[in-house]
Formats: C-alpha cells, sequence, structure tokens
C-alpha cells in the first residue's frame, strides 16, 4: 500500500506555505503531520486535505544548543501548534526575539509559513519545516 | 513459562574520555560477571547487548560480535538491541523470554557506549536521531529541547508556575547528586545545592546544565539463568517478575497525553500485570531522569504519585531513603551517567544488588526491599518496565 502524502511531497507542499494532511472518511480526524493511516481509529479511508494554517502555541522551548553543524541558527524558538483542524505540529516560532519567549506565549493564535533546513551529511537532503508567527 | 534469575553482574564507572574502547568496556565488565556467577564463557548461551552510536563514537558496528570473541564465548549467538537509550532495557527483556521459553538456560545481558568520543555537538546530532528526522529534526528538535517542551507544557497543564517547577526539578538534581556521591560507579561525585542548579548554564528553556545528564561512556552487564541453573549456581537469586515494553510515535502524535507518556504507561501496567504487583508495592525504583523533568513525568506514569504532584514528593523526601518509595539510590542518570546503551543493564544490576541487600556498605540500601521496578525511555519511541523479585 503506497502512502498518499510522502513525505518528499509535503515538504514541497510546505514550501509554498500549504500545509498537507489526511482527513479520516471514518471518523473525521485529521492527522498532520501525515501518516500511513489516521492516527486515531487506524484506518486507511483518508482524503488529502490543506489546513488552514492555523493554531496555537501549546508549548515552547528556546535553545541554546543545537546540532552539530547547526550551530548559526541559535537561539532558536521551537513550539508545538495546536492546529485548529486538531493535531499537533512542531515547528519554530519567528518574528520574536528567541530569548524574550516566555510561559506568556503559551495560547497565542499563530500562523503558519516554512523555512527550508538545507539537510546536513546525516539527512537525506533539504526539508522545510513549518515556522509560526503571533497572528495579529 | 519459566522464572527467570539474575545471577551475577558486573559494571564499570561510568565516566568521560574512556581510554578503552566498547568492546574492552564491556568484556571487563563481562569477566566480572561470569566470575561473580560462578560460571566460564563456554556456559553462555547467547548475548544480548545493547549499543547505539558505536558506529558513530568508534567507527565500530556489531560490537556484540568482538565482544563475545574476545571474551572466549567463541561462536556464540549475538545480538545488538538499538531503541536509543532504552537498548540495554529491551536487550534484557528479549533475554528474559528466550530463558522463559527454555529455549535457552543462561543468557549474557550487555550494555555499552563510548558517547563522550564524538564530543558534544556530534553526540546532540546523532542523539536527536531519535526523534522524527523529517517532521520534527528539522525544526531544531534534540533530546534537551523535546524535554523542555514537556517542562512547559506540564507547567501549563497542571497550573505550577514555572518558578515553582523549577525549583521542583532542582529537588530532583540535588537529591540524584546526593546519592551519586555514594556510588563509587557514579560518573559524578559532587555535592550540589537548589543554587547551583537554577545558576547552571540554560541548555535549552527552562532545562539548565544541571537538570540534564551527562553525556557518557560506560559499561555493564548481568547473568541470566533459568530457576533450576539458578539454584545450583547461587544462594542468593534475584527473580525478574514482570517486564513490558511499548513504542510511540514522534512526538507530536502524542498529543493526546502529553505531558503524559501513553507508552510508559502501557509498559508498566504490562510489568505490574504480569508480577501481579502494584505500585504500592515496589519497595525501590531506578527510573529514567535524563532530565530532572523526565523524573516528575515517569514517578507519576509509573504510579507512584498523582498527575502534577511528583515534583512535592521529591521535595517532602518521599523519594529518599526511608521514604514512600526510594528512586534512583544509584544517583541516577544525572549523577551515575548515561552511557545509553548501557543504562537499562545498569539499573538491572543495581537493583539486583539492593535487592540482595548487598548497598549497605554504601550507606544506600533500601532495607527489606522486596520488589524493584526499572524503567527505561528510549527517544521518543521506546518505554521498557522491569519487576524483579527478591527470593
Ligand atoms: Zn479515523
Amino acid at each position: 500500500m503506497e502512502y498518499k502524502i510522502i513525505f518528499k511531497d509535503y515538504s514541497k507542499a510546505l514550501k509554498k506555505n500549504k500545509l498537507l494532511g489526511l482527513k479520516c472518511n471514518d471518523c473525521g480526524t485529521v492527522t498532520c503531520p501525515p501518516m500511513m493511516v489516521c492516527q486515531n481509529c487506524a484506518g486507511t479511508n483518508q482524503e488529502i486535505v490543506e489546513l488552514k494554517g492555523d493554531g496555537k502555541v501549546v508549548t515552547f522551548t528556546t535553545s541554546f544548543i543545537n546540532s552539530e553543524g547547526r550551530e548559526n541558527e541559535m537561539p532558536i524558538t521551537i513550539v508545538m501548534v495546536e492546529l485548529d483542524e486538531g493535531p499537533w505540529i512542531m515547528g519554530n516560532l519567528v518574528d520574536m526575539d528567541p530569548t524574550k519567549v516566555t510561559m506568556d506565549v503559551i495560547g497565542k493564535t499563530v500562523k503558519l509559513g516554512h523555512r527550508v533546513f538545507p539537510g546536513d551529511k546525516y539527512s537525506a537532503g533539504e526539508m522545510a519545516r513549518p515556522v509560526f508567527s503571533i497572528s495579529n | 513459562m519459566r522464572k527467570v534469575a539474575v545471577l551475577g553482574g558486573g559494571h564499570n564507572k561510568f565516566c568521560f574520555n574512556s581510554p578503552k574502547t566498547s568492546v574492552e568496556m564491556l568484556s571487563e565488565v563481562a569477566m566480572d560477571a561470569i566470575i561473580e556467577s560462578n560460571l566460564k564463557p563456554k556456559d553462555i548461551q547467547a548475548i544480548n547487548v545493547g549499543n547505539v552510536l558505536g558506529d558513530f563514537a568508534e567507527g565500530q558496528g556489531m560490537v556484540q560480535s568482538f565482544f563475545a570473541n574476545d571474551i572466549g564465548c567463541f561462536n556464540v549467538p549475538a545480538s545488538r538491541f538499538e531503541g536509543a537509550c532504552a537498548s540495554g532495557s529491551m536487550a534484557l527483556r528479549d533475554a528474559v523470554m528466550w530463558v522463559a521459553s527454555g529455549y535457552y538456560d543462561i543468557v549474557l545481558v550487555g550494555g555499552v557506549e563510548r558517547a563522550t568520543a564524538m564530543g558534544t555537538a556530534l553526540a546532540t546530532r546523532t542523539f536527536a536521531m531519535f526523534g522524527d528526522g523529517h517532521y520534527e529534526f528539522p525544526a531544531g528538535f534534540t533530546f534537551p529541547a523535546a524535554f523542555a517542551l514537556l517542562a512547559h507544557l506540564y507547567s501549563d497543564r497542571y497550573g505550577i508556575p514555572l518558578e515553582r517547577l523549577k525549583e521542583q526539578m532542582a529537588a530532583v538534581s540535588v537529591q540524584s547528586h546526593e546519592y551519586g556521591m555514594k556510588n563509587p560507579n557514579a560518573q559524578i561525585h559532587k555535592e550540589i545545592s537548589k543554587e547551583d542548579v537554577l545558576k547552571s548554564f540554560m541548555v535549552t528553556t527552562p532545562i539548565q546544565l544541571h537538570d540534564a545528564c551527562p553525556f557518557s561512556d560506560g559499561a555493564a552487564v548481568v547473568i541470566l539463568a533459568s530457576e533450576e541453573a539458578a539454584k545450583k549456581l547461587t544462594d542468593k537469586p534475584v527473580y525478574i517478575t514482570g517486564i513490558g515494553q511499548a513504542s510511540s510515535g514522534k512526538l507530536s502524535s502524542q498529543f493526546q497525553y502529553l505531558p503524559r507518556l501513553r507508552a510508559r504507561e502501557l509498559a508498566s501496567q504490562q510489568a505490574y500485570s504480569m508480577a501481579g504487583l502494584t505500585p504500592k508495592d515496589i519497595d525501590i525504583c531506578e527510573l529514567h531522569d535524563c532530565f530532572s523533568i523526565a523524573s516528575l513525568i515517569a514517578a507519576e506514569g509509573l504510579g507512584f504519585f498523582e498527575f502534577g504532584t511528583a515534583g512535592e514528593a521529591w521535595e517532602r523526601g518521599e523519594t529518599r531513603l526511608g521514604g514512600k518509595i526510594p528512586i534512583n539510590m544509584s544517583g541516577g542518570l544525572k549523577s551515575k551517567g548515561h552511557p545509553i546503551g548501557a543504562t537499562g543493564v545498569s539499573q538491572a544490576y543495581e537493583l539486583t544488588r539492593q535487592l540482595r541487600g548487598q548497598m549497605a556498605d554504601q550507606g544506600r540500601q533500601v532495607d527489606g526491599a522486596k520488589h524493584a521496578l526499572m524503567d527505561t525511555l528510549g527517544g521518543d519511541g521506546v518505554l521498557v518496565s522491569v519487576i524483579f523479585a527478591a527470593e
């Protein structure tokens, strides 16, 4: 059985600020990032949907360390965002000084954008990732 | 299924910059374990080894076969287990099943890691490989960051102001260092204060240097045997009466449970159920304190405290020697060290000795301990629980 959305296609769409997920026709759950099956009922009766890219911050951290080769990205704020459609995804908070991000950011509504991680010697090429800005 | 006993064990002093190779570290502690178990290498029928990053750290894959040969277990089947920081525990659980099934009578379980040879930047990169490499690593995912995300979520969900939670987290690290002082095999022998924790380098908010375990080199071994074989070899068998293991996916996929880790709750329920015990029956626990916040989440998930209250329990001393449930009398990953492939085997070694009453000399014996629980977390994806019982 083939994936409906493979990472390469998810990443390609994200580079156009389109966030792809899968909506389950049996239980209605939206799975994003995409998987082979519905993350709720494990069914395969799903269709590709484009999520709005709106959500709220559920947790965050500002990192002062990073992996080999990514030192120039520090400090960086990582967030988990609860999307309006239900699922959570991981991304970065941008347009805000990472050192100024506090617990107050939890619950703030955010809007999706993207950045591209060019990859390193341990990854198989570039990968787009979600970034979020606080929406007004 | 047959009853499975732990015979002897071996454990080196965990350290930075080991001058010895992984094969050498593992061979040394294995020989100690074989001698303590009144065995010869030829008596070992199978070998399970936890090793995670030998490939990156030393350019050495499949340490299990080279190690087996080095200790004279010539041609003995040897298998490597890889489940990040729970690798040694997976090796142990699998070995329990081989002995319980009757297929083997004596199996050696080892774990080894030489992570510090990589240096901090590469070590951080390789550890991050145990998160999702495509959907989460690009955002800057590292393991300190994963637990930092959980810490802020924990503060928010349970309504504990961050400053209070930070004090509770500090109490965990202070206790670990206190008991680590008493463990001759611990990597870090240094008492620290709450103030030391709170003024240490900020790694990733809110996790500071002293909220985090170190990178480590080290090895540990325990030898398992059937009840029948054990009775001939030792007058102090300790039995493994419960095992459990569960998997989970990328961090974001666990959103319905976070900051709880569902896989831990399932793995420990399997072990409790198999042993016919509840959390109240456990006299001592070694749990996976890779970060101070991880200890709180673990102690709650294992059923020792209500959700959101483990920090207060640490502050009240309920996790100390003589407390409601003594936790990490070894110093834990924080002070004892965390050579990831070896960690689960080290926990098993510690608890076996506790149940045999052999820790009195070190001033950290839980008197009369009958039932012990170990808990190991590997990356985003595996939790292992094992219950031990004194005869
Ligand atoms: Zn469904």
